[in-house]
């Protein structure tokens, strides 16, 4: 299976704007969360459009079209989108007026865009878009799932383009809920300092991506994704045989990994276990981290595509990212994402230009 | 052809407003008993009102049914129980070596529950029992479901409003089409809630007496709740295991109507797509199709654009077409699941669903649906499910020469 990378979109917590490179100073959030640079949306959005978008269909659609504009395709041939938990605010606003209106006189629009594929659906009504469209909300695995689909349609048809997204918002109910579980830190000390201040608890993200992704390599591919793969596991030892059969299957020895970049997320018990299955599996493969940039949310994972998609483009991995160095070009980056211990994804990325030894 | 490898369905399960099982189910079909009934399970200002289709077991009975030690969100037991009926319908042994899955579809997950905890919250931050939110997520009421019926090596979830459980279906049939899975448990479910009763309100297309789906005067739909899964399995699977096929699933296709974000465009230019694509690959005409189980919620909208979109593609050569919605009432993420179910049972039991209630044809369209359950022959299902956000799937369940 493969999919080149084609085109890129991303709004995120740092100045990812141009979406080419991760800038030389990074934003550092003083608090347990880390909120979305929003860009001027009137570039892709009327002001019409805009009024009736929540934030995270904006920041949805916004990437979506960067994506497009990114591959120069006008109208992909499908759109497929990962959000674990989707449209919240909407969803928060509309169980408020539930409860503060007891169920009378009550306002449709939040209820209409509540629905996870809302983000999907105004993708394909902004571009006239009536192939394939698709919603996966399933948790932490919610953008995985929407790379197999596309993985498979671009099996069935590699001359498609497909505009494939991993989205999710953080709202202050949403926060104020999960810091409850005791999922993040109490004291951050800045949010680029997290994984130097071993602690319990991460902090807390949010961020849009979407990819053009073909079959076919074009003039200008990024990088290419090669397999995908999920699994559930709260044991390091499980952890590491589904990696090394993951590999296995992939025909791929640990050490041609040339990057992990790992979803570590500064929670101490948990990147221990991540540490473990690095220290027996991948002794000589760089390492890097990417959640003090982004945060802790179900499709973070979408953030580390795109990073890593821009490390194989330019050969370079940002300083701030490297936690290991091996010093040896890159050619295959293996996206290892953790969410809460319990659910594990794999992405395996391959550069598609030469390099040089 | 490449990814045309044959899908089967082994087996099937259904829980609605119409009978817990499968059977109850297919009887209330056979003597005409709808579900629609005033709500009564939730503590809503709708209660003892409006009319639903509500499954009639209350959280605890659903928990017992469903051997649970304690309740868990009312959408997981709900999916668990239909899941766990098709799995037992399919034959299939509960040890097998085959790679399974599980791709659920459901489009409130766990909302029974979290409607309860958010006025505490909103009253105070602190307050509200964390237990009521912590299965929320739609993924979470998958992750259940998986667990118990040893699922849980690979599922999915699928949100993509009332056409959840079509797409399911057809990610399932694709998923093993490729290879990667060689059974796929594939349908949705849904519960009630103030969250979803209250947003048909507010958008004022609820009909406060039971449904009239595709009549002239047809005011609104009735919301109902329930789930429906099919096992697909490869033809390998059903070879080696020798499981009896029920049906094959032929043809699918999703597109989007790109219209409007809860309206479908007046020509239904999504839906025809999705019916004409899914003959395509089902290498059918119009004409051989035996029945269709249409969308037909009752609103204006849905049924004049489906309504449009079946006349212009089957023209003079309209097969039998009903909705059962009037029967279950629209179950939402579960609707393409039990309907999938329903259209699986017009193959096995060689008949046709009446379009209860149905008094005079929509004059544009002039479609006069099925009115009595019918015993016929029974070739080809076509089964339509259409949601917010222009989403558009149709599938074809055929008999096969297997299919007994």
């Amino acid at each position: 299976m493969k999919a080149f990378i084609r085109g890129i979109g991303i709004v995120s917590p740092q100045h990812t704007g141009n979406g080419k490179r991760l800038p030389d100073a990074p934003v550092d959030y003083a608090n347990n969360f880390l909120t979305c640079i929003e860009p001027d949306y009137s570039q892709w959005l009327n002001p019409q459009q805009l009024r009736r978008m929540s934030r995270v269909v904006k920041m949805g659609t916004s990437s979506a079209l960067m994506a497009l504009a990114d591959a120069s395709v006008e109208k992909p041939d499908a759109v497929i989108t990962g959000t674990g938990y989707g449209c919240l605010e909407d969803t928060g606003t509309f169980l408020t007026k539930i409860s503060e209106l007891n169920e009378e006189a009550l306002n449709p629009t939040p209820f209409m865009q509540s629905t996870h594929n809302t983000i999907g659906s105004q993708v394909a009504l902004l571009l006239q878009c009536r192939g394939y469209n698709q919603t996966f909300a399933h948790g932490a695995f919610s953008f995985e799932q929407a790379l197999l689909d596309t993985l498979m349609l671009l099996e069935e048809n590699p001359d498609q383009h497909i505009l494939t997204g991993g989205i999710d918002e953080r709202t202050q109910a949403s926060h104020a809920i999960q810091s409850r579980f005791n999922k993040y830190r109490n004291n951050s000390p800045g949010t680029l300092s997290l994984f130097n201040t071993p602690a319990k608890g991460t902090v807390a993200g949010e961020g849009a991506a979407y990819f053009v992704l073909s079959g076919a390599p074009g003039n200008h591919a990024k990088a290419m994704i090669n397999a995908v793969q999920t699994f559930s596991t709260a044991f390091a030892d499980v952890a590491e045989t589904r990696i090394r059969e993951f590999l296995q299957h992939n025909n791929i020895n640990p050490d041609d990994v040339d990057v992990i970049l790992t979803g570590k997320s500064g929670d101490m018990e948990g990147d221990n276990q991540i540490e473990a299955t690095l220290a027996s599996v991948f002794q000589n493969s760089s390492v890097g981290v990417f959640k003090h940039l982004c945060g802790e949310y179900c499709s973070a994972s979408s953030f580390a595509l795109w990073l890593g998609a821009m490390m194989l483009e330019r050969q370079e991995i940002p300083e701030i990212v490297l936690q290991k160095n091996v010093h040896r070009p890159m050619r295959t980056i293996l996206i290892y994402n953790v969410y809460f211990r319990n659910h594990h994804a794999l992405i395996l990325l391959r550069s598609c230009h030469p390099t040089k030894n | 052809m490449k990814w045309s490898a044959p899908v089967h369905v082994a087996g099937s399960g259904i829980i609605s407003s119409i009978g817990n099982t499968y059977d109850e189910c297919l009887q209330a079909l056979r003597e005409s008993k709808h579900g629609i009934r005033a709500l009564t399970s939730l503590a809503s200002v709708h209660k003892q009102k409006l009319p639903v289709g509500e499954v009639n077991l209350t959280h605890a009975e659903l928990a017992a049914r469903a051997e649970l030690k304690k309740p868990v969100t009312r959408t997981a037991m709900l999916g668990l129980l239909a899941a766990r009926e098709a799995l037992k319908n399919s034959g299939l042994k509960e040890n097998s070596r085959w790679r399974k899955g599980l791709v659920s579809s459901t489009t409130v997950g766990g909302m029974d529950r979290s409607e309860i905890f958010f006025p505490a919250y909103l009253n105070d931050s602190s307050s509200g029992n964390l237990a009521d939110v912590i299965h929320h997520g739609c993924g979470a009421t998958t992750d259940i479901i998986a667990q118990h019926l040893g699922l849980d090596d690979f599922n999915a979830t699928i949100n993509t409003a009332c056409s959840s459980s079509a797409n399911a279906i057809i990610y399932g049939a694709r998923l093993i089409r490729h290879g990667l899975l060689d059974v796929v448990v594939a349908g949705g479910t849904d519960a009630l809630t103030k969250f979803t009763i209250n947003g048909f309100k507010s958008l004022m297309i609820l009909d406060d007496e039971p449904c009239r789906p595709f009549d002239a005067a047809r005011k609104g739909l009735n919301l109902g709740e329930g789930a429906g899964y099919v096992v697909l399995v490869s033809d390998k699977v059903l070879n080696e295991e020798g499981l009896q096929p029920k049906a094959l699933v032929s043809g699918f296709a999703n597109t989007n109507d790109a219209y409007h974000q809860t309206a479908s465009s007046p020509e239904g230019r999504g839906s025809y797509e999705a019916m004409e694509k899914t003959l395509a690959m089902a290498n059918l005409k119009p004409e051989q199709i035996s029945y269709i189980n249409l969308h037909g919620t009752g609103t204006a909208n849905n049924d004049l654009s489906e309504g449009t979109a079946v006349k212009r593609l089957f023209a003079d050569k309209l097969p039998p077409v009903s909705s059962t919605k009037a029967f279950t009432g629209h179950t939402l993420g579960a609707s393409g699941g039990i309907e999938a179910v329903f259209s699986i049972m017009a193959i096995t039991h060689q008949c046709v669903f009446p379009n209860l209630r149905f008094q005079s044809p929509i004059p544009e369209i002039n479609i006069h649906p099925q009115q009595h359950f019918e015993e016929r022959t029974i070739q080809h299902v076509m089964s339509n499910s259409f949601g917010f956000g222009g989403s558009c799937s149709s599938i074809i369940f055929s008999k096969t020469p297997l299919t007994r």
